[in-house]
């Protein structure tokens, strides 16, 4: 049937609104901070016959942007082959299994069949991170499993709901196996009345403006999406575009893991040729292919804001060369630092090959880790266990639009960090510094934003550190001959002892005492272009404002500010000419 | 107090492109009004020229209202007083890290400037834990050195910032009164006075605001209050606050951050008045303006009112106020045809200036306010005449840029503007309103703005609203709202308890303390008061949850049982999810106390003496307007002529000086006894 183009808008608006009006219902009613406050959700439609995304809420995690198309279609296969229980109206699925589409065992999804004159007319399906699923560690980032049993509870696809009613068995099996388990009910109430609102809401706009015509449009939206990254696509010079980035170690065995990614175009298309890319590890700095999909695709989105949430927009980019890598790791590998870290690093992967290829797009690399800190102990005066997060923001990449942001989110995530007066009112710590991290952002024409430098001490009882980062043996690439952002650094001190992981970002079980402390200094951003030519009273402005000492002022721009805060322009230009000519020698 | 009866009262509300004035003079039942362009450099002249313009006589006048946007402007264009912050040792750049977000989703760039830049944010030593215990005691020495220092470095304000305040406030009293001994000024914000929450980023923030626009609103007001006494005006100017209510300009700069937002908020109090007379006292209001669209919830004539609102990116201002959203497109949204073939409206603004094509300013790209003049639905005569450009251009430029890509003439492509916005517009106020936790179809539209009763009915058959009111003067709303604001004062006390160990007594000793604060506030006031209302409200949430649910009380005494049960029926109403295997905790007790002035009469706001008899002898004409369901030969009428009270169908436009209000072929409207229009969505007999 044909569509006139105003139509195809409004559902495409429509379908978009059922998206974002689960996402709104998910996050007021969740419990879990990091659903409700961090926003660690997602929710979309999926098409009935291979799950293929149709639409997606706008304000889901990014990583979540392409993991649960793969999901809903292992489902569906299942389901066809006999594997998992078939559908009836009103039952949701539950399902972490990595290796099924997903990423962590803690992103859990739920899956709905939408039915529509008693017929299958497509999925409704959500994620949100629940604080626990059980395994080795609270909150399950382990920073050295070898296999993905110690990383928690693993659920294959099962009907938690059955005709609208929760299967209170299922449950008490999830319940056993999990901490803190009393306030999941919370979670999954949320997380299932989010589908159903998404239901209601669907069947009003199936019901506005007929089956046909509806998914007629969803067709065509995603031929468009298609056709409007193709288009994108095309102003992409021609490759091939390399680039490799780093991931420190897997947290087990110290060596460095390379993601090696090559850009071509093929015909219309992108290719993204991992070959090349270190084997799977030991320890849980694996991807699965879910999750390296969805990197890839959520680093283009990052590129390419425009362009909108969909199957369509994907089809164009395509994925090669992962087989046998770290980035498809299969059935045991641990896998608890795909979503956080290896994501991040496969982003940045992606924007070091496209930088020159789209200098006004694509910026130098940010921070790139999740920065996660996890202190568990117990504490005395309350007479109870705790478990603290600190997850961290650092410096995003200098970019043709200016300097990078300081203290940025995950590139994968778009969530808050905690205020220091709710950590302390929460757990035994004292912060002693919560810092802007000076000269942390990587010198460039836009230098890199700065990370973040805390210190917290541990006051009372007894507590274990863990630390899953990255970035601590190599700092995000700077961009355009823009210089590396610094690497984030970790220590211990035990009294005025100070120590430093081996793994220098990861380490797990780190033995506290009153006292004792941990710093932690986030990366800074990259870099963008030549730091000679970056506006010297610029570089006088950050002296001025102590971001920068007037040592790195010269040492890394090439710029002479005098130890009374001026910037003296003419030994500037000497200088720099100097350092100019010294470096084409 | 009160020695101001209300008899003759002027509303300013300075915006950003026009100051607006209405005077009422209710012993004469006149009104005057005056709209003038702004004066951004000093808003104070623009204020005068609305008085001249208006012909008042400012000895006569008995009080004078005044909405600005002094401080707001200040914050959002970062001209800023000089203002220096001191804080804990370990903490200088809290103001600077924010929360740890980015802008937007997507999209690795953006910039953050911190209101205060980091040579100017100085540290002492002093440490105070979460429990109020100090485990650093203060270092006065360093609190006067750094104090001497942010003199020296030009400071006119300085703001004190200290680790867990809230729960101990004593190190910044302390600092505070060193200060007091060498700063030149009284512009010294203490954090917890502003704001007694934890959260550090914000309330300092918070803190960090009102001290940098405190010496800018100072200054304001003393020029102001000068230029006014020069010209008669002997009496204390109010000015309006965020939070919807008045407060005398010799007060309002103590807590300057109050008045920052206070225009859109004094639209949402022109509604809650207007809504009240009519009989319609739950509203969505709906603000259309060239670059932006506001949209407000008002629920039993009470606005919603947010102590969490972030004016934009990592700007949150944690004081009360009107929850006001604004959700995108304005009359100067660009439309354009993307990558994929397909049609999108903003969220690019041509903005004032050049504006859209049709204000013949240089604007070269087609806007929402072009696609309403080829579809008739402005006036011809009146838009594509000015600087040269012609009807037939706005056509080319439809045509050329949206039609042949799309394979619709001009006016397909005009009328596909105006639908693709108002289904976006329509998707953002169910956003917002979902998000208060309300359906639209409870509510009926407010419309004003220039533009708002042009799109109101649209929107409201999209969203299952069944009634659409627009007052009599949309276009100088914000200064009606200035004319019939209360006095409030909104007071939030943190509790934090749950609700099982929670007495009684405790929340209503709160409660107590509350009323018998605003009542004092109010009573220093000099104007004539009516009654004394107060409102209690308590935020919960189910322990271990984040965020939280706003529950009405009827008033102070209420028992932790019956808490529990309005808390599940609002949650379950709100979410439709039962628990009752999870306790409930009060966090907030919420206590407003409104000085309710004397009733206005509003329906003066349209001469009564220019209104025609009939609604034939209001039509000035017809024109062809090209509706969804067709083209129609539209009657027109002048608003000012318009019976008081009439009933007509759709189609039909009513024009008036600073509006155009449409009517749809399927709706009807009627004329209400306050000068008011009430359009019925599908009401045509």
């Amino acid at each position: 049937m044909s569509l006139d183009p105003i139509t195809l808008s409004v559902i495409q608006a429509g379908l978009q609104q059922v998206c974002d009006e689960m996402d709104l219902a998910f996050s007021r009613t969740a419990f879990s901070p990091v659903i409700a406050e961090a926003n660690d959700r997602s929710d979309g439609i999926y098409d009935a016959a291979d799950g293929a995304l149709i639409a997606q809420g706008a304000g889901g995690l990014p990583v979540f942007v392409g993991t649960m198309q793969y999901s809903t279609r292992t489902l569906i296969g299942m389901i066809s082959s006999g594997q998992v229980a078939a559908p009836q109206p009103g039952d949701i699925y539950i399902v972490n299994d990595p290796y099924l589409g997903g990423t962590h065992l803690m992103d859990v999804r739920f899956a709905r069949p939408y039915y529509r004159n008693g017929a299958l007319w497509c999925w409704l399906s959500n994620t949100g991170h629940w604080p626990d699923t059980g395994g080795a560690v609270p909150g399950g980032f382990s920073a050295s499993a070898t296999a993905v049993e110690q990383e928690g509870l693993r659920l294959p696809p099962v009907r938690l709901f059955k005709e609208g009613v929760l299967d209170t068995e299922i449950y008490s099996i999830i319940c056993s196996n999990i901490r803190v388990a009393d306030q999941r009910i919370g979670d999954v109430k949320a997380q299932a009345a989010a589908l159903e609102l998404g239901a209601e809401r669907l069947d009003l706009l199936l019901d506005r403006y007929g089956d046909n015509t509806v998914r007629a449009a969803i067709a065509e939206l995603k031929r468009r999406a298609a056709q409007q990254m193709r288009s994108f696509i095309g102003d992409i010079p021609a490759g091939p575009h390399n680039a490799t980035a780093w991931v420190d170690s897997d947290g087990v065995v110290n060596e460095p893991l390379a993601i090696r990614l090559q850009v071509t175009h093929d015909g219309g298309d992108l290719v993204f040729d991992f070959t090349g890319t270190s084997p799977p590890c030991k320890g849980p700095m694996n991807s699965v292919r879910a999750t390296t999909l969805s990197s890839v695709y959520l680093a283009m989105r990052h590129i390419f804001p425009e362009v909108p949430i969909s199957a369509g927009a994907f089809e164009p980019l395509h994925v090669i060369g992962i087989e046998g890598t770290f980035l498809d790791a299969q059935y045991p590998r641990p896998v608890s630092g795909c979503a956080a870290e290896v994501s991040q690093r496969i982003a940045e992967a992606v924007f070091a090959a496209l930088v020159g290829a789209l200098p006004d797009r694509v910026t130098a690399a940010p921070a790139g880790t999740s920065g996660n800190f996890a202190l568990g102990g117990h504490d005395p005066e309350r007479g109870r266990d705790f478990v603290m997060y600190q997850l961290s923001g650092g410096g995003y990449g200098g970019s043709a639009d200016g300097d990078g942001l300081s203290n940025g989110c995950s590139t994968i995530g778009i969530s808050k960090a905690p205020p220091v007066e709710i950590m302390e009112q929460a757990f035994p710590v004292l912060y002693r510094r919560y810092a802007l991290r000076e000269g942390s952002g990587g010198a460039g024409a836009m230098r890199g934003g700065f990370g973040l430098e805390y210190e917290v001490e541990l006051r009372r009882g007894r507590a274990q550190a863990s630390f899953v980062m990255d970035h601590g043996r190599f700092g995000p690439q700077g961009a355009l001959g823009g210089a590396d952002g610094a690497p984030n650094e970790v220590t211990v001190w035990h009294s005025d002892q100070p120590y430093t992981p081996e793994h220098l970002s990861k380490e797990q079980d780190i033995p506290l005492s009153p006292g004792d402390r941990v710093r932690v200094k986030t990366p800074g951003g990259g870099g963008y272009g030549d730091p000679f030519t970056r506006v010297p009273e610029a570089v006088a402005h950050d002296v001025a404002l102590e971001r920068y000492t007037s040592d790195q002022a010269r040492d890394f721009f090439g710029v002479v500010v005098t130890a009374a805060g001026e910037l003296n322009i003419a030994e500037t230009e000497i200088l720099r000419s100097k350092l100019g000519a010294a470096r084409s020698d | 107090m009160a020695d101001n009866q209300s008899g003759m009262v002027a509303g300013i509300d300075v915006g950003g492109t026009f100051t607006d004035l209405v005077e009422l003079d209710q012993s004469e039942g006149t009104v005057r009004m005056s709209k003038v362009p702004s004066t951004p450099d000093n808003q104070a002249y623009g204020v005068l020229d609305a008085l001249n313009m208006a012909e008042c006589d400012l000895a006569a006048l008995d009080l004078i209202v005044h909405g600005t946007t002094t401080t707001t402007n200040a914050v959002l264009e970062r001209k800023l007083s000089r203002t220096g912050l001191i804080t804990t040792q370990g903490f200088r750049d809290v103001l600077e890290l924010g929360r740890r977000t980015r802008p937007q989703p997507y999209g690795m760039t953006g910039q953050f400037t911190p209101i205060i830049p980091r040579n100017l944010r100085l540290e002492v030593p002093e440490r105070i834990d979460a429990s109020g215990v100090v485990v650093v005691p203060l270092d006065e020495a360093a609190v006067l050195a750094a104090g001497q220092a942010l003199i020296e470095a030009g400071c006119e304000a300085v703001v004190v910032h200290f680790l867990h305040a809230y729960a101990n406030p004593g190190h910044e009293r302390r600092a505070g009164e060193l200060l007091s001994r060498i700063w030149p000024n009284d512009h010294i914000t203490l954090g917890h006075a502003i704001l007694s929450e934890s959260r550090e980023f914000e309330r300092g923030v918070t803190a960090a605001v009102n001290a940098s626009v405190q010496p800018i609103l100072a200054r304001y007001l003393r020029r102001l209050s000068a230029e006014l006494a020069k010209d008669g005006y002997g009496r204390d100017v109010l000015v309006m606050n965020g939070n919807g209510g008045m407060v005398s300009a010799r007060k309002v700069t103590a807590e300057a951050a109050k008045t920052v937002m206070s225009g859109p908020a004094s639209g949402v109090m022109a509604a809650v008045y207007t809504g009240r007379l009519a009989g319609m006292p739950e509203l969505i209001t709906y603000d259309m303006g060239g670059t932006s669209t506001d949209v407000a919830l008002i629920r039993g004539a009470e606005p919603a009112v947010s102590n969490e609102i972030e004016i934009e990116y990592a700007m949150p201002i944690h004081v009360p106020m009107v929850d006001v959203r604004t959700v995108g497109a304005g009359g100067g949204s660009i439309a354009r045809v993307n990558a994929a073939g397909l049609l999108e409206v903003g969220p690019e603004s041509a903005g004032a200036d050049p504006g859209p094509i049709c204000y013949g300013r240089g604007g070269t790209r087609p806007t929402i306010s072009d696609a309403n003049l080829l579809l008739g639905r402005l006036d011809p005569c009146k838009l594509a005449v000015k600087g040269g450009v012609a009807m037939v251009d706005v056509e080319q430029v439809f045509l050329d840029t949206l039609g042949t890509p799309l394979g619709l003439s001009a006016v397909e492509a005009a009328e596909a503007v105006i639908r693709i916005a108002n289904t976006k517009m329509a998707g953002a106020i169910r956003m917002v309103s979902l998000s208060l936790g309300a359906d639209p179809r409870d509510f009926a539209l407010f419309a004003f703005g220039g533009a708002g009763p042009l799109h109101a009915a649209a929107l409201a058959r999209e969203l299952g609203v069944p009634h659409v009111l627009v007052p009599a003067r949309p276009g100088i709303t914000n200064a009606i709202g200035c004319v019939v604001a209360d006095l409030r004062h909104d007071f939030v006390n943190t509790i934090n308890t749950p609700l099982d160990v929670l007495e009684n007594s405790a929340l209503q000793d709160v409660f107590a303390q509350q009323a018998k604060e605003g009542e004092r506030l109010i009573s220093a006031e000099p104007v004539a008061i009516n009654e004394l209302r107060k409102l209690y409200s308590v935020d919960m949430q189910f322990t271990g949850q984040t965020h939280i649910l706003r529950v009405d009380l009827e008033g102070p005494e209420v028992d932790m049982a019956t808490l529990q049960q309005l808390f599940e029926a609002a949650y379950y109403k709100r979410f439709r999810v039962e628990l009752p295997e999870i306790r409930a905790n009060v966090v907030n007790a919420n206590c407003s106390v409104i000085g309710v002035r004397e009733a206005l009469d509003l329906s003066a706001l349209i001469d009564p003496a220019g209104r025609k008899d009939t609604l034939r002898a209001a039509q000035t004409g017809t024109r062809e307007v090209r509706f969804e369901s067709g083209t129609f030969d539209t009657p027109i009428y002048w608003r000012d002529h318009l019976p008081l009270t009439f009933t007509l169908n759709g189609p039909a436009i009513i024009e008036q000086m600073d509006s155009t209000v449409l009517i749809e072929p399927d709706d009807s409207a009627t004329g209400d006894a306050h000068g008011n229009i009430v359009i019925t969505i599908g009401g045509a007999a």
